[in-house]
């Protein structure tokens, strides 16, 4: 079983990119759940999320606490939660940004997930929109494959500025 | 079809395929979703139903059994307060046996505000005269949401179902699902005490001890009735459809030398400590009891018991634990947990049955707990 938490902020999408992961993973042909943690945590309030990839029926719904992978939406959140907490040895983490000097002592990858949004003008009541993008460097990463992130994505939206917000966090992010 | 849905959608695109006439709902956490989607599939045209946004869950319930009494087909979907506030109509649905399917989204009862997973809501309406089936996964919950209303509907039967789902735990969790297109596994609603205007008659009027009586204990002989009508949907079902789920699921439990007994969501995490114990040579095995009402007859004898209550009854006890010791005659390890939605890992699962203590009760993280 592949275990990844996502760290975000109310309303930047957290939920909604484990769900568009664990929908990838179903069209890759794996069994997936989303269990999204809601706190009483409103807008702007950290949030995590969880997904749950595996090759057999998935029966767990308690919170992960030891993940393979922590994808950083929101490196502001860093300030205040230890995004590492309980990182499996030999985890990785994928985070936000131009660089992952803020990352220590596991392997981590950054993207530009909010420079690549806003240059698609994907946008909503202000804030760049994450959870389409991200899926692409996760794709990058072999969690999904490129045709599933792109069918999640389709499933959900139907504005292709996201599939090509995916397709650039594709291609901008270096292993 | 193969798709991807949460709990909510997942009753929601059930009762779709279903087409009740009437849905009258009032939103609440962590239920709002489905109600949600159903306005939308009414609005879309998808599903060609009534739906009536009332004031309130009393109303909601009164909607339904105004409905229902003219021998339509009605759905509605509430949790915790908003089912407490209802409290009324529910008992009243029950004793005007009208067939009415619920999905009530398992959620704490405050103060203090919460709106996490825990069974008491529920299990505060288990003496109305409502059937109740708890479930543990996406599938399960559009599969007895489907079944539900064959069940309530039988002329055995004539009585309203309430389908639980854990709050956020299950409501909120995305999994896969098979939908489906039921056919006539659903037949068509023959209410046979429905208003008719060329037969004219009294409902609900005053109503003496005799007939009282009378009534309540036709209650009961259909709520002991809807134990084959149970059996026999849930065999057409897997005939049908391929999935089974049966009064009670059972994980390794032939061999077991001790069981965990839960419900809901935790039924599926128990069967992971499950696997977990037969590692370290503890033969465990799980039952995951479904059906509440009517409460199953099972045979426990032989085996040790842990039993996990998501609910409480102050003054007596973990009230699934208690009701399996007055109808098992069973000396349980009784453990309250996850209330409010407290996290119940299946470790924390594991460690209820290393640290057993047959005929005691534990309250799961309290310190000096008794």
């Amino acid at each position: 079983m592949y275990e990844i938490r996502i760290h975000s902020r109310g309303g930047q999408g957290g939920v909604t990119a484990a769900r568009l992961l664990a929908i990838a993973a179903f069209r890759d042909g794996k069994y997936a759940t989303a269990c999204p943690f809601y706190g009483a945590e409103r807008r702007g309030a950290p949030v995590v999320s969880y997904v749950r990839i595996d090759d057999r029926p998935i029966r767990v719904y308690s919170q992960i606490r030891n993940p393979d992978l922590v994808v950083v939406l929101d490196p502001s959140v860093m300030e205040v939660v230890d995004v590492l907490h309980g990182l499996k040895s030999g985890g990785k983490v994928l985070i936000n940004g131009t660089n992952t000097e803020k990352i220590h002592g596991a392997p981590a990858y950054a993207v530009d997930l909010t420079g690549i949004a806003l240059a698609e003008k994907l946008v909503i009541a202000g804030s760049p929109i994450l959870n389409t993008p991200v899926l692409g460097a996760l794709a990058k990463m072999g969690i999904i494959s490129v045709d599933s992130a792109k069918k999640a994505i389709r499933e959900m939206f139907t504005d292709e500025r996201n599939v090509r917000a995916a397709e650039a966090a594709y291609q901008e992010l270096v292993l | 079809m193969l798709t991807v849905a949460t709990g909510n959608k997942a009753v929601a695109a059930a009762v779709k395929e279903v087409r009740p006439e009437v849905i009258a709902a009032y939103p609440i956490t962590p239920q709002t979703e489905i109600v949600e989607q159903i306005a939308e599939y009414v609005t879309s045209g998808e599903m060609a139903g009534r739906y009536i946004p009332v004031e309130s869950e009393h109303s909601a319930m009164a909607a339904c059994i105004g409905a229902s009494i003219t021998g339509a087909r009605t759905f509605t979907a509430t949790s915790s307060h908003g089912l407490l506030y209802m409290h009324e109509m529910v008992n009243w649905a029950a004793g005007a046996r009208l067939p009415i399917v619920m999905a009530n989204v398992n959620r704490a009862i405050g103060p203090g505000w919460n709106v996490w997973a825990e069974h008491t809501d529920a299990f505060q309406e288990r003496d109305t005269g409502w059937l109740q089936v708890y479930v543990s996964t996406v599938q399960e919950a559009y599969d007895t949401t489907l079944m539900a209303f064959r069940i309530a509907e039988h002329n055995d039967v004539l009585l309203p179902v309430m389908v639980n789902l854990d709050g956020f735990l299950l409501s909120h969790s995305m999994q896969s699902l098979e939908t489906l297109k039921p056919g006539d596994f659903i037949p068509p609603l023959r209410l046979p005490h429905a208003i008719d205007v060329t037969n004219p008659a009294g409902y609900g009027t005053l109503t003496g001890p005799d007939d009282h009586f009378r009534f309540r204990w036709e209650i009961e002989q259909s709520m002991r009735r809807s134990v084959p009508v149970i059996a026999e949907t849930e065999r057409d079902f897997a005939e049908r459809f391929g999935r089974r789920y049966g009064v009670a699921e059972e994980y390794r439990y032939e061999d077991a030398d001790v069981v965990v007994i839960s419900m809901g969501t935790l039924g599926k995490e128990a069967e992971v400590a499950v696997d977990l114990l037969r590692g370290e040579g503890v033969k465990a095995g799980s039952l995951r009891i479904r059906w509440l009402r009517p409460f199953p007859e099972l045979d426990l004898s032989g085996r040790e018991i842990v039993v996990i209550d998501r609910d409480y009854s102050f003054g007596f006890g973990g009230i699934l634990a208690h009701s399996l010791m007055a109808k098992s005659r069973i000396e349980p390890y009784s453990v309250i947990a996850g209330l409010g939605g407290q996290e119940v890992t299946f470790d924390d699962i594991a460690g209820f049955v290393r640290n057993r203590q047959p005929g005691s009760e534990s309250w799961f993280g309290v310190k000096g707990n008794v």
